[in-house]
């Protein structure tokens, strides 16, 4: 359950790199509000991410 | 792994199998290889090479196409070449090496290889530096920057140097955990920068993408002082901007562990990604910038990303160098290393991370990375054109294969000749005839493959 709940997180963190981006392009979204989005999704991504990319890392290692 | 596990058992179990052909249990799927290829090919290269497409005047067209075609033979490349001696043998290139061209020509070729690293990983920290230097409005390098022209400049790249030879030196596997991690992010990164920045560029629906890709992004038009890209510029560099990895053979290590050879395909993943999307993008964030700064000639990726999206660009950039910069001096290391393995790690690390960082300094180092990619290629071609003969030929024709090794040879002249001679005819080619550096590896190729094979039946007539 803990594993779902932080691989949801870190696509959350994932969706906000790309997505305000797309937004900006369709111009429903100014920059500015894109590059504090993006920011937040960058943070996320690196404090969820590690927790359960490497864990599978070394799950497949041992198998 | 323990967390405390030693550095010397860490390096053990890197080398694991390099001595012998690997275990069917230890064998790894698509999945696998579809991952590693694609966060390999994600660098902080990409925040290099496709700016300079744009400053060398590639066209729209011309870009699209050589990308296409140049990336599907470098696939092919992986697959029919690197792939199937892979599979094949389940040996690293250096043990192949070893047997075919003697223990003294692998520490030779070790030492070259080292010093190519180097560079490439100077030329990352040097990326890295131009996104660490913004919180201090420090000077960027131009684009026809030979020698350092500030001292903000060189203090900056000295504190990325330091750090990166520091982690070098203790945390290889934490890096390269990282790297994995941040890999589907960078990619994120680099297209969301592009589609953020389009509208700046005149593209606000997907339909006038290619009319503004022509007239404003890539106008074949090349920047002052810059030579021009054509069709087969961008083809030939697409192709060969890894000839080290797939017809240079260094590839071989990783694709030892594939369960059958048909796996070199997935490095798709990799040029697609990285050596499509990736220089597109980065093409597109240079475009915009040399528009908004009336042609600047400087040339800096830290500023162009954080301009693009901000902070996330920025750390992108940061990242990308750094990530590529660190496990490139580790591997430095470990090649110079292989000279006298009772060096301590740490202090050859040490050493090779201060030659990298002063490398580092040069901004030519980033300005002509085209150049040296194509060259970084080339110098390791001969040696992979010698283990396809080794392979698959050189038996059909009555010659020995792996004739150190049977030989008890230390240094196989036929290699050692092969390697000269292939290299002495690209630079006449290149001084005589002309012919551009991205050009040299194809026709090195049958040279190679010639000289070796006269050279072979020569030196074991003896």
């Amino acid at each position: 359950m803990k594993k779902i709940i932080l691989k949801l997180l870190s696509f959350i963190g994932l969706g906000l790199t790309i997505i305000p981006a797309i937004l900006v392009f369709s111009a429903e979204m100014d920059t500015d509000t894109c590059k504090q989005l993006m920011f937040l999704g960058t943070v996320l991504w690196f404090v969820t991410a590690p927790l359960w990319m490497n864990e599978k890392d070394a799950a497949s290692e041992e198998g | 792994m323990k967390k405390n596990t030693s550095l010397v058992a860490r390096l053990n179990s890197v080398n694991e199998y390099e001595q012998q052909p690997i275990p069917t249990n230890k064998l790894k799927g698509w999945r696998s290889f579809l991952g590693t290829y694609a966060g390999e090919h994600t660098a902080g290269t990409e925040f290099v090479i496709g700016p300079l497409f744009v400053a060398h005047g590639a066209s729209a067209i011309d870009l699209v196409t050589g990308l296409i075609f140049g990336n599907i033979l470098a696939v092919l490349s992986w697959a029919f070449l690197t792939a199937k001696i892979a599979v094949k043998t389940r040996v690293t290139l250096y043990y192949l090496l070893e047997q075919i061209a003697g223990k003294r020509f692998t520490l030779i070729y070790n030492l070259v290889n080292a010093g190519l690293f180097c560079f490439l990983a100077g030329s990352m920290i040097a990326v890295a530096a131009t996104a660490v230097g913004i919180p201090f409005d420090m000077a960027m390098p131009q684009l026809t920057d030979i020698y350092p022209n500030n001292l903000g400049w060189v203090v900056t790249v000295f504190a990325v140097g330091t750090i990166t030879t520091i982690i070098a030196m203790f945390g290889f596997e934490q890096v390269s955990k990282f790297a994995m991690v941040a890999a589907p992010w960078m990619i994120m990164v680099f297209i969301a920068a592009a589609l953020a920045v389009l509208p700046r560029l005149g593209v606000t629906d997907l339909g006038s993408f290619w009319s503004v890709a022509e007239s404003t992004i890539w106008t074949g038009v090349p920047l002052e002082g810059q030579s021009k890209f054509g069709f087969w510029h961008i083809l030939f560099f697409a192709w060969f901007c890894n000839m080290a990895m797939h017809i240079g053979m260094a590839d071989l290590s990783l694709l030892r562990y594939a369960k059958k050879w048909e796996y070199g395909f997935s490095s798709a993943t990799g040029v697609f990604l990285g050596h499509f999307i990736a220089w597109i993008a980065s093409g597109i964030l240079y475009s915009l910038f040399l528009i908004e700064s009336e042609g600047s000639l400087t040339f800096a990726p830290g500023p162009i990303a954080y301009s693009a999206v901000g902070v996330a660009g920025a750390i992108c950039v940061v990242v990308a160098g750094w990530t590529t910069a660190n496990p490139t001096l580790y591997r430095a290391g470990l090649a110079i290393q292989s000279i006298n393995p009772q060096w301590k790690t740490w202090k050859v690390t040490l050493f090779v991370g201060l030659f990298t960082t002063i490398a580092a300094c040069f901004p030519a180092l980033v300005m002509m990375l085209l150049e040296f990619v194509a060259l970084y290629g080339l110098i390791l071609m001969p040696v992979g054109a010698v283990i396809f003969m080794d392979v698959y030929l050189l038996e059909k024709m009555g010659l020995q294969s792996n004739y150190a090794a049977v030989s008890g040879s230390s240094l196989n002249g036929s290699v050692a000749v092969t390697w000269l001679v292939t290299l002495v005819f690209c630079l006449l080619l290149n001084l005589v005839a002309g012919v551009e550096i991205f050009f040299l590896g194809l026709p090195g190729w049958f040279v190679a493959v010639l000289v070796y094979v006269v050279a072979s039946k020569i030196n074991q007539k003896k």
